[in-house]
């Protein structure tokens, strides 16, 4: 069945413009000492951020992630019809615990890393259904609860496989609207595509970028075909967070099929650290790419820098457990296109 | 567009677009580091036994001391940023075993004292200790089990 | 005393490096590489292979993890040879009392006094 707003296998175009009113960004240590330093909202040295553990300092990023953008958007929480929002630890807790005292109505997301992209993806689809005026995305992660979630105690004394990215702790969020704003230019959501799935069979949890590139691949260039577009038609393509390796195998799958990225493609997972940081393939985790595109993409639309965007949020769709019994890892592509 | 790409043909390409780990650099420090850290054993085994005559007593107090020193330097925050270039070498040492069961100590203390700390301890060195002791075990078996066929 | 300082480094260093062959070439985690080197610690104590490199390294065989294997195969031996049966039961643990008491206990403090950090 192919509805009347929906284009080829998945993509989605809404009748009118989903705009992007407000945008909040935040970072920890590692964070600010990277390449998006001076662009972050907020930032701290200290990645407990004032708790006694880091799991109430993820908590306390989606606050501040929160009161920031209203404060920003000059808006209360009451005008909210829908906040969607996720992160990487158990049962989402973080999102929860966060959104708690502001009242607003709430489901909580998980896709991994791709969690922003599928909070704009299913914001935009209630705003342009009509159920929503505005919606709010959260998403966040934090380098130290991921390592307890995922992998070893902090000072466990490991080595990391070269293919490993390091779990960005910080976040970003997003106002949408149906209106644009009164006063300027906003990014406005033109299309979205909601991926399908897909497993090559990669198991190893410390090359995750080989295990989403797939994913990634299908999407965007699933999106271009039923867009009837070519790379040449964006002046960036970013996929989420799959870092040197993921980033090097779309490339490559990209140029075999034939697809010409013309220098236009990059990704989230490489936009964060410095190689002088050895976060060796790069950034990852929900608040990677929400973070990414919160701090730095929409900043450059905003100054005119990019005009259309394609925000492709990756997710390794993995937990502690599969992997232990032994399940390869699927991965997970959403598409987003942002034009000002 | 939907890739053409059986799991084997994947594996082998995505294998060939990820670096390897940097043996030339590894195996040098985790023959150093791992070196030294036996090595500083030997000092402290060479130590106790001028001061104890009984052999097995120094070779035990050379393993706590070992022990010890790999929970202060983890509970310094000291071992995770040596084992990020020994390896190995970090790993392997008893000082290693010790630091796996401080990390979990420290870490899962904020889940509680008895079902955080107290439980979890274990979350890394528990295999070693349960299979190294069942395969003593299943030794202990054969070797008395020899001795009276044999006796 | 240097030479056993030397020997000791020598083989100490030499296993170290051997375990991170199989780190780096191979899948396996190192959680299993440890398992795996206590239960080849236990075989090659059993076959009263281990024993004639203590004695020639020192704190170079005994402190890596094979050395702890070998500890608990010495330590059943020893106790079945004294005590019979129950040997099999008392020797290993016995043997290897005075560390994991140790381990145990300052890990314990370490994690009341100790804060993660990253």
């Amino acid at each position: 069945m192919t509805g009347t707003k929906k284009h080829g296998s998945i993509t989605y175009l809404p009748d009118s413009p989903v705009y992007i009113t407000s945008r909040a960004s935040l970072g920890g240590s590692e964070e600010k000492a990277g390449k998006l330093a001076s662009l972050l909202d907020i930032s701290s040295e200290d990645d407990y951020f004032g708790e006694d553990t880091w799991e109430k300092a993820e908590t306390a990023i989606v606050r501040m992630l929160v009161d920031q953008l209203y404060k920003s958007a000059q808006t209360t929480p009451e005008s909210t019809d829908l906040f969607l929002g996720g992160d990487l630890q158990k049962q989402c807790m973080a999102t929860s615990l966060g959104l708690l005292p502001y009242g607003v109505p709430y489901l909580g997301l998980y896709g991994a890393c791709s969690t922003f992209a599928e909070g704009l993806a299913l914001a935009s689809l209630a705003i342009d259904g009509g159920f929503a005026s505005s919606a709010g995305v959260v998403a966040t992660s934090h380098f130290c609860t991921a390592e307890r979630e995922y992998r070893t105690p902090l000072v466990y004394g490991n080595q990391r496989q070269p293919t490993a990215q390091r779990t960005v702790t910080g976040g970003g969020a997003i106002l949408l609207s149906k209106d644009a704003p009164k006063d300027r230019a906003a990014p406005h959501i033109t299309a979205f595509a909601i991926g399908k799935m897909r497993d090559l069979g990669i198991k190893d949890a410390s090359n995750m970028g080989a295990a989403m590139a797939p994913a990634a691949f299908e999407t965007i260039s699933t999106f271009l075909e039923d867009t009837r577009q070519t790379p040449e038609d964006f002046d960036l393509i970013v996929s989420g967070d799959l870092g040197n390796v993921g980033h090097r195998i779309v490339s490559r799958l990209a140029e075999a099929a034939g697809i010409d990225f013309g220098g236009r493609y990059d990704d989230c997972g490489r936009m964060v650290f410095d190689p002088s940081q050895d976060t060796h393939a790069g950034a990852s985790g929900c608040g990677c790419s929400a973070m990414v595109l919160t701090a730095s993409l929409l900043r450059r639309m905003e100054e005119g820098k990019i005009k259309r965007l394609l925000f492709a949020g990756t997710g390794a769709l993995l937990s502690a457990t599969s992997l232990l019994q032994g399940e390869s890892i699927p991965g997970i592509c959403h598409a987003v296109a942002i034009e000002i | 567009m939907r890739l053409s790409l059986s799991k084997e043909q994947y594996a082998a390409f995505s294998g060939r677009m990820s670096p390897a780990s940097p043996l030339a650099r590894d195996l040098p420090l985790a023959f150093l580091i791992g070196g030294s850290i036996t090595a500083v054993g030997q000092c402290f085994l060479e130590l106790y036994s001028s001061l104890i005559s009984d052999e097995k007593t120094a070779a035990a107090l050379t393993s706590v001391t070992l022990i010890f020193l790999g929970i202060l330097f983890s509970a310094l925050n000291l071992y995770p940023r040596l084992a990020k270039y020994g390896g190995a070498g970090t790993l392997v040492p008893i000082t290693g075993f010790s630091n796996s069961m401080a990390s979990a100590a420290i870490e899962f203390k904020s889940e509680g004292l008895v079902t955080g700390l107290g439980a979890k301890m274990f979350v890394i060195a528990g295999p070693v200790i349960v299979y190294g002791v069942s395969a003593s075990v299943l030794y202990g078996v054969i070797y008395y089990l020899i001795g009276r066929i044999g006796g | 005393m240097l030479a056993s300082l030397l020997r000791a480094f020598l083989v100490g260093g030499g296993i170290c490096l051997v375990v991170q062959i199989f780190i780096d070439l191979t899948a396996l985690t190192p959680a299993r590489i440890l398992t795996a080197l206590v239960v080849l610690g236990v075989f090659l104590g059993a076959l009263g292979l281990y024993q004639p490199l203590v004695d020639f390294a020192g704190a170079g065989a005994s402190v890596p993890l094979p050395g702890f294997g070998n500890l608990l195969a010495q330590g059943v031996k020893e106790e079945i040879d004294a005590s019979g049966a129950i040997g099999i039961l008392t020797g290993g643990m016995k043997a290897a009392s005075a560390g994991l008491t140790a381990a145990i206990f300052f890990s314990f403090i370490a994690g009341l006094l100790g804060k993660s950090r990253n």
